[in-house]
């Protein structure tokens, strides 16, 4: 059967930041299939020049009200190695367990708030908070513990007050890191509970080849600094990020946009888990054999699966860390900084991908070049192309208008785009 | 979530509510979902008719808006008269939508071609100065903040549903961080705007040892002059002062104006 169907969505919702979606289908034709981004540029890249190093983290953390922890840690991390600073083992176990904490609380804040809904037929989560009592219940409760864990490693959940350059400015308490790790341990059903509840949602059936990139684990499954790696072969160091993600301009896109060997490539959760995924705990592979997931899966839509499977091993790894943590005695929290003139990358996954931070400092340790690729950027591309490949493929199976803009939606969200980053 | 609510026996109506955001990380509103140990009850408070990030449902009237981010472009401006006109109460929520926040640094550069460039090359991206709400419509109601700290907009809303008036602490951050009893950062070796920024956020940044940067503009009657001296006393570099006193746009009339005149400490811009 062949359709005509118009989908303007203007502002699409339970995403972060503007964007828009346009499909129009004629007689079984796609005509027009668009992906655009039209949020306002705030321009930190041009804010941070001729400020002294220390601005850096602050300022650049503030580019996301979601993944602040992550952008707070590239940033550390992008200043560190240009003045050549090595973290010591405890500031770097407690940075990854931070990570691992910010995490959890942006994947359950995706999977319950912004995806579930459209698997259960909802508008929001509000609705659901009546008619799926148990399941919002659960939610708050493995996101108000990975919150708590962020206040008490970073000072504070949204754009933390601990992290600085050369360590933290204070360490937790170990009492409250051993309360944590209680909690962890008993989110462990909760995380069981979700991947029943995953289990019972239609994946919808779409699938486009594409090339993954996420940083390469050696010996963990990666999350802060180390090699750059893509699904189609292409490995570089970290501090060769330009030659990975090749950002451009487009019209209809306040974004830049990035390429690797294909016309696109896809970061984020799908993308480290098709790279690495013999690194994930042995409880989160289990799990994601249990939903299906095998790599190298190129259904966008697994994305949300996949960050479901973060989500146990960022909870079972977190214990480890804790473990460690506890059985040695705290260490200075913080090393001195000595400026000097340099330039240095920081590269760090993030919740929705990989996430670049680049500084060239002059000799007094002032900024004179900021750079930074953020991971929803390097996707955008991804996304035009699978909504493209997704109109195609329903203007073939004739579709109603109200189906495939719900399943262009769900595909956007499917992403977790962070556009306002994005745009940054 | 629809039983009646009364204050004091006294029925309340449940106002609706809209969030927006302008140019922004969307931060201050996320800060409202991370209320899990009381966001059941808050949602009890109001009626949400607007929140783009986290629903599909929109409506056009509500009785307070809460704008978040600062106005970055023209369109912009549009949206922000738009949300004016069907809002009984405007409510700039976070540092960016009072004060232009960190967004207002791109004005250090009085050449928007350079800054459009430093970023985008030649591809052509449209951009302005960056103002904060209260340079085009009425604001009602100021929540200070980067991040906004969220017990605080739990009350302020609590304020506004049971119709109390909403007042802000006068008193500097200071006095905050010496109640919880932490030691002087001063004395750590750590410069602080404790002393002269609003308090209100319970000393959120001083109390995990980390030197205040002055997100939420002044307090009353805030002595620059003095700081200064301090800041000076303790062998920091002016250069640290004037970073953070410009990093949310809260202190824009000091840093402008010339310190040697005492000028009245104007807590925000005047309405347009």
């Amino acid at each position: 059967m062949k359709i005509s169907c118009e989908v303007n969505v203007h502002h699409l919702t339970r995403v972060e930041g503007h964007g828009n979606i346009t499909i129009s289908i004629k007689n079984g034709v796609v005509k027009k299939a668009q992906w655009e981004v039209v949020e306002t540029p705030r321009f930190f890249e041009a804010m941070l020049v001729g400020k002294h190093w220390e601005n850096a983290p602050y300022i650049c953390g503030r580019i996301c009200g979601i993944c602040s922890i992550g952008h707070t840690l590239a940033s550390i991390r992008a200043v560190e190695n240009a003045f050549g600073i090595t973290p010591s083992p405890q500031t770097a176990s407690l940075r990854l367990l931070l990570k691992h904490m910010e995490t959890l609380q942006s994947h359950i804040l995706h999977l319950y708030f912004l995806a579930a809904p459209d698997f259960l037929g909802a508008g929001s989560v509000l609705p659901l908070a009546k008619s799926h009592p148990e399941v919002v219940q659960r939610a708050l409760r493995l996101k108000l513990l990975a919150n708590d864990a962020c206040d008490i490693i970073g000072g504070r959940r949204l754009h933390p007050t601990r992290t600085v350059v050369g360590g933290f400015t204070m360490l937790p308490e170990k009492g409250q890191l051993e309360k944590i790790r209680q909690r962890l341990m008993a989110s462990v059903p909760d995380l069981l509970a979700s991947a029943e509840l995953f289990k019972t949602f239609t994946i919808p059936d779409f699938s486009r080849e594409t090339e993954f990139v996420s940083l390469k684990g050696d010996t963990s499954y990666p999350f802060i600094g180390g090699g750059l790696v893509s699904t189609d072969g292409v490995v570089k160091k970290e501090n060769q990020y330009r030659a990975m993600t090749n950002e451009y301009c487009t019209k209809g896109f306040t974004s830049k946009l990035s390429k690797l060997s294909r016309r696109s490539f896809a970061v984020g959760a799908l993308a480290r888990l098709n790279n690495n995924f013999t690194l994930l705990h042995p409880t989160a592979r289990e799990i994601s054999k249990f939903l299906g997931l095998v790599p190298v899966n190129h259904n966008p839509y697994m994305c949300n699966v996949a960050q479901l499977v973060e989500c146990v091993h960022v909870v079972l790894d977190s214990v480890r860390l804790i473990d460690t943590m506890l059985g040695s005695p705290w260490q200075e929290p913080r090393q001195p900084v000595q400026a000097k003139k340099g330039e240095g990358v920081g590269a760090v996954e993030v919740p929705r991908g990989i996430l670049y931070h680049y500084y060239k400092f002059d000799k007094e340790g002032k900024v004179t070049k900021a750079d930074c690729v953020i991971p929803t950027s390097q996707n955008h591309a991804n996304i035009l192309h699978d909504i493209e490949a997704l109109a195609s493929q329903y203007a073939r199976t004739g579709k109603q208008d109200r189906e495939i803009e719900l399943l262009a939606e769900m595909l956007v969200r499917a992403y977790d785009p962070c556009i306002s980053c994005s745009v940054h | 979530m629809s039983e009646p609510l009364s204050y004091l026996g006294v029925p309340l109506a449940r106002p609706k509510v809209g969030f927006f955001e302008l140019s922004s990380c969307e931060g201050c509103q996320l800060q409202l979902l991370n209320n899990e140990a009381t966001l059941l009850d808050f949602l009890n408070l109001v009626e949400i008719v607007n929140f783009r990030e986290g629903m599909s449902e929109r409506a056009d009237t509500y009785d307070i808006a809460f704008v978040e981010g600062s106005v970055t472009r023209k369109d912009e401006i549009a949206r922000l008269t738009e949300i004016r006109k069907n809002a009984k109460i405007l409510v700039a929520l976070g540092s960016c939508a009072c004060f232009g926040g960190v967004n207002q640094l791109k004005n250090r550069f009085r050449d928007l071609d350079w800054v459009k460039k430093e970023v985008y090359g030649d591809f052509p991206v449209e951009t302005m100065e960056v103002h904060p709400l209260a340079d085009f419509v009425q604001v009602d109601l100021s929540i200070f903040g980067c991040p906004i700290k969220k017990e605080e907009v739990e009350r302020i809303v609590t304020d506004l549903v049971v119709g109390k008036t909403v007042r802000h602490p006068e008193y500097p951050v200071c006095m905050e961080c010496k109640a919880n009893e932490n030691i002087c950062l001063f004395d750590l070796g750590e410069p602080c705007l404790g002393p002269v920024t609003r308090a209100g956020c319970d000393a959120w940044c001083t109390s995990n040892r980390r030197g205040c940067w002055g997100c939420r503009g002044p307090a009353e009657a805030a002595n620059l002059k003095q700081l200064e001296e301090i800041m000076r006393t303790y062998g920091f570099d002016r250069e640290i002062i004037l970073d953070r006193l410009e990093c949310f746009g809260g202190f824009a009339s000091f840093t402008e104006a010339s310190p040697q005149k005492d000028k009245k400490a104007p807590a925000r811009r005047k309405k347009s």
